[in-house]
C-alpha cells in the first residue's frame, strides 16, 4: 500500500491528463485512462514514483498557471504542447504510471483479445515454426576459425 | 567466531553454485556467504496481475531501481551503459534471459589471431569437458550441429520457431546469412524435477514455472544435498588476510547487521565483474594497501560491458507478441574477425519475439510512435504483437580506462564503500555498432518490417560485467594465473566473469560457468600442492 497520496489537486490533474493520453473510445469500447477504476489504480500504484509524479504534476501546474483541470479544453491542449515539449523523467514516469495502470484493465485487456489473467499457470501456445528452413543452414560448411 | 571451514565461497550466482557443487565432492567443509535471500518461485511477478509493472520496481534489474535491502548501489552516472545484477541466491541467474552460446575457440586467441587484446590462458578444447558437463547440470535446450561452433549434443530439443522466428529464418535465409536456434537453459522438457517450458514469456524476471535454470534451483539443491552450506543474508565486507600473506576468512554482516568473521582455509570470489573488485579493494591492508590481490594495480581495471543495440519493426500481420521466450535464435554471420568490415572482433544477433503489452505501450510512446489522443487506440493496435525485434551484441575489447572504483561518497547499507563504474565506447566498438546496425536494418527489411527502431547503446544493457580481475600467466598483467588463483595470495581464488581476459560476442554465462568448473577441477587436482 502506497504510504504518500496525491492532494484531491494533484489528482484531478492528473485524471484530466490521463484522459488526454487516452482518451475512452466507442470505436473499440473502451474506458479512457481518466476511468474511475483505473484511476484508483494509479492512485494506488505510485510507489517508488511518487516523487516523479508530483514534480511532474507540479510543472504541469506551472505551465497552467494554476489547476491544469479548470483550464477550457483549447487551453489545456495547448498547455500538454508545452509540457510534453519540456520532457524530462517525470513527464517519462508519469506517463508510464498511466499506461501501466490503462494497458492492465480488464476491460482494455478484453478489447485486445488478451485474457486478463496472469501468465502463470497458464502459460501459452507457440507453433514450432517451420523447421525445414534449417537445411539451408545445414548445408553450409563450418565457419568457427581454429585457435592454435 | 565462527568455526573454521576450508572452503568459503563469497557469492552464489552462476560461478558460485558451480564451484561449490563441484568441490562437494572432497567432502571438505564448504560454506558459501550469500547476501541476498532465496527466492520463493511465489514471488516471481508472473504469478500476478502486476507482472509487467514490476519490471519497473522490485525485479528490476538496475539494484539502483530494485533498491532491496539486499542490494547495493552502483554509482553508474559516468557510464553510457548500466550496470545490472541481482543479489540473492542465484545471482544473475535469476534475472537472465537463459541465452547460452559459449565463446568461440577464436575468443581465447585474440593476440594471436587479431593482433588485439591478449589470448587467454586456457583455451576452448581445455573448457570444452567443463561446458558438457554446466550444459547436464544447467539444462541447456537446443539443436546439434551449428556450423558457428564446433560439434556439441545439447541435452534437450531447441525452443520452437514460432511466429517470429520463422520470420527471421526466411529473412537470413533470403539474405544467405547464418542463423540457428539458440542454445538456451530453458527446459524444453521436463528435466531434474524441472518442469518444462509453458511460455510464460517474461523470461528475464525470473520463471514462476521452474523451465528456466537459475543456480538456486539447478547446481544448489545438488551442492546442499552433497554437504555444502548456504549462509544466506550475509554481506561480506572484506577479505582478511594474515601476517604471511595468505587469505584468513572474511568479516561480513548479517541481517541484523551484526559483525561476523569467519575464518577459511580457502577464499573463492564469485561476486561478479563488479562485485569482485569492489571486495578486493575493499579488503585494503597494511600488506595489500592497494587492495587484496592487486600488484598487478589491474584490480577494477578492463571493465567489458557488450555495448547492445536494439534494433525492430512492425509486421504487417501478428507474430508471436510475448507470448514466447523472448530469445529463440541467434546469428554468429558477424562474429568472426573481417577486417574489411572497418573493425576487429564481431558480434553476435540474438533474434527475439516481442515485448508485453504495457512494455509495448511505454516503449512506443517514448519513441514518438505511438500518439497521445484520440488516434491512440488505432495506432497501439497497428503495434500490438506486430513487433520482430533484435539485438546486436557486441564485443567489449579490454581498455584500462573503463573501470571500477570505489566511490568515495556513496555507500551501502551497512557502510561498505560502493563501487564506481567509469566507461566509455571504444571507436572500434562503435563501428562494430554501426554495422550491426546497418545489417539488422536489411534484415529487419528483408523480413517485411517497416517503421525500424533503434536503442543505441542499450542503457540499461548492462548484464555482462567482465574484465576487471583478469587471468594470465604475468604477474604485473593480470590478477589470478590460468587456473584462478591470486597470483598474490596463494590460497585465494576468483572465479566469475572478472576473470575474463577479453569479452567475445555473446552472453558470458555458459562459459563463466565452464571455467569455474574448471577452476573447481583445477584445485581437486592439486588439493596437495594448491598453495605452492
Amino acid at each position: 500500500m502506497p504510504t504518500e497520496t496525491l492532494s484531491p489537486a494533484e489528482a484531478r490533474d492528473l485524471k484530466c491528463l490521463a484522459g488526454m493520453i487516452i482518451p475512452a473510445s466507442t470505436a473499440y469500447s473502451v474506458p479512457g485512462a481518466d476511468d474511475d477504476l483505473i484511476m484508483a489504480d494509479m492512485l494506488q500504484s505510485l510507489g517508488r514514483d511518487f516523487a516523479d509524479v508530483r514534480t511532474a504534476l507540479a510543472n504541469l501546474a506551472r505551465l497552467a498557471g494554476g489547476s491544469f483541470a479548470s483550464l477550457d479544453p483549447d487551453r489545456r491542449g495547448a498547455v500538454v504542447g508545452d509540457f510534453r515539449a519540456e520532457g524530462g523523467q517525470p513527464l517519462a514516469i508519469l506517463t508510464r504510471l498511466v499506461l501501466l495502470c490503462y494497458y492492465r484493465d480488464d476491460r482494455v485487456m478484453r478489447s485486445l483479445n488478451l485474457e486478463p489473467r496472469p501468465p502463470f499457470p497458464k502459460g501459452h501456445v507457440v507453433e514450432q515454426g517451420d523447421w525445414s528452413l534449417l537445411d539451408q543452414v545445414r548445408t553450409r560448411p563450418r565457419f568457427w576459425r581454429d585457435a592454435p | 567466531m565462527q568455526e573454521k571451514v576450508d572452503v568459503l565461497i563469497i557469492g552464489s550466482g552462476a560461478s558460485g553454485a558451480a564451484v561449490a557443487w563441484s568441490l562437494a565432492e572432497t567432502k571438505m567443509r564448504i560454506l558459501c556467504l550469500e547476501q541476498g535471500d532465496w527466492v520463493k518461485p511465489t514471488e516471481y511477478p508472473t504469478n500476478g496481475r502486476d507482472w509487467e509493472a514490476r519490471q519497473f520496481t522490485d525485479f528490476n534489474a538496475s539494484p539502483n531501481r530494485r533498491a532491496r535491502p539486499t542490494d547495493y548501489p552502483v554509482n553508474d552516472d559516468n557510464s553510457p551503459i548500466k550496470v545490472l545484477n541481482f543479489n540473492g541466491v542465484g545471482g544473475s541467474t535469476i534475472l537472465y534471459a537463459a541465452h547460452f552460446p559459449r565463446l568461440h575457440p577464436s575468443d581465447f586467441r585474440v593476440r594471436t589471431l587479431d593482433g588485439v587484446a591478449d589470448d587467454w590462458p586456457v583455451d576452448y578444447k581445455t573448457l570444452e569437458p567443463f561446458f558438457a558437463e554446466n550444459d547436464r547440470m544447467m539444462g541447456v535446450s537446443g539443436l546439434a550441429g551449428d556450423p558457428a561452433y564446433p560439434a556439441h549434443q545439447p541435452p534437450m530439443a531447441p525452443l520452437p520457431l514460432g511466429k517470429s522466428g520463422t520470420r527471421f529464418a526466411q529473412a537470413l535465409n533470403k539474405l544467405g546469412w547464418h542463423w540457428w536456434p539458440s542454445d538456451t537453459t530453458l527446459a524444453t522438457t521436463d528435466y531434474d524435477g524441472r518442469a518444462r517450458c509453458i511460455n510464460l514469456a517474461h523470461c528475464m524476471y525470473g520463471c514462476a514455472q521452474g523451465a528456466k535454470a537459475s543456480t538456486d534451483i539447478t547446481y544448489w539443491p545438488a551442492a546442499i544435498r552433497a554437504g555444502v552450506e548456504l549462509r544466506t543474508r550475509c554481506r561480506v565486507r572484506e577479505i582478511t588476510t594474515g601476517e604471511n600473506g595468505m587469505a584468513t576468512g572474511a568479516i561480513y554482516y548479517d541481517a541484523d547487521g551484526a559483525e561476523h568473521f569467519q575464518p577459511a582455509e580457502v577464499v573463492i570470489v564469485a561476486c561478479n565483474g563488479v562485485g569482485t573488485p569492489r571486495l578486493l579493494l575493499n579488503s585494503k591492508s597494511e600488506r595489500f594497501p592497494n587492495g587484496l590481490a592487486n600488484s598487478s594495480g589491474l584490480v577494477g581495471k578492463n571493465l567489458m560491458f557488450h555495448p547492445y543495440a536494439q534494433i525492430y519493426g512492425y509486421a504487417e500481420e501478428p507474430l508471436d507478441g510475448n507470448h514466447g521466450p523472448p530469445l529463440c535464435l541467434w546469428s554468429h554471420e558477424f562474429y568472426e574477425t573481417d577486417k574489411s568490415r572497418g573493425f576487429v572482433r564481431g558480434y553476435s544477433y540474438q533474434l527475439g519475439r516481442g515485448i508485453g503489452t504495457i512494455t509495448e505501450a511505454i516503449s512506443s510512446t517514448a519513441a514518438g510512435r505511438l500518439p497521445w489522443g484520440d488516434d491512440h487506440h488505432a495506432a497501439y493496435r497497428r503495434l500490438m504483437n506486430h513487433r520482430i525485434g533484435m539485438s546486436a551484441i557486441c564485443e567489449d575489447l579490454p581498455e584500462e580506462h573503463n573501470r571500477v572504483t570505489l566511490d568515495p561518497v556513496l555507500k551501502d547499507s551497512n557502510g561498505i564503500p560502493s563501487p564506481k563504474i567509469d566507461y566509455t565506447i571504444s571507436e572500434n566498438s562503435h563501428r562494430m555498432l554501426d554495422h550491426g546496425i546497418a545489417r539488422a536494418r536489411e534484415i529487419l527489411a528483408a523480413a517485411g518490417a517497416t517503421d525500424i527502431g533503434v536503442e543505441r547503446p542499450i542503457l540499461f544493457g548492462g548484464w555482462h560485467l567482465l574484465g576487471t580481475a583478469r587471468m594470465g600467466d604475468d604477474p604485473t598483467r593480470s590478477v589470478v594465473n590460468g587456473w584462478g588463483r591470486s597470483h598474490d595470495v596463494k590460497n585465494l581464488f576468483i572465479v566469475d566473469g572478472s576473470i575474463f581476459v577479453t569479452s567475445g560476442g555473446v552472453n558470458p554465462t555458459s562459459t563463466i560457468q565452464a571455467l569455474a568448473l574448471y577452476i573447481a577441477d583445477s584445485i581437486k587436482q592439486r588439493l596437495a600442492t594448491l598453495f605452492d
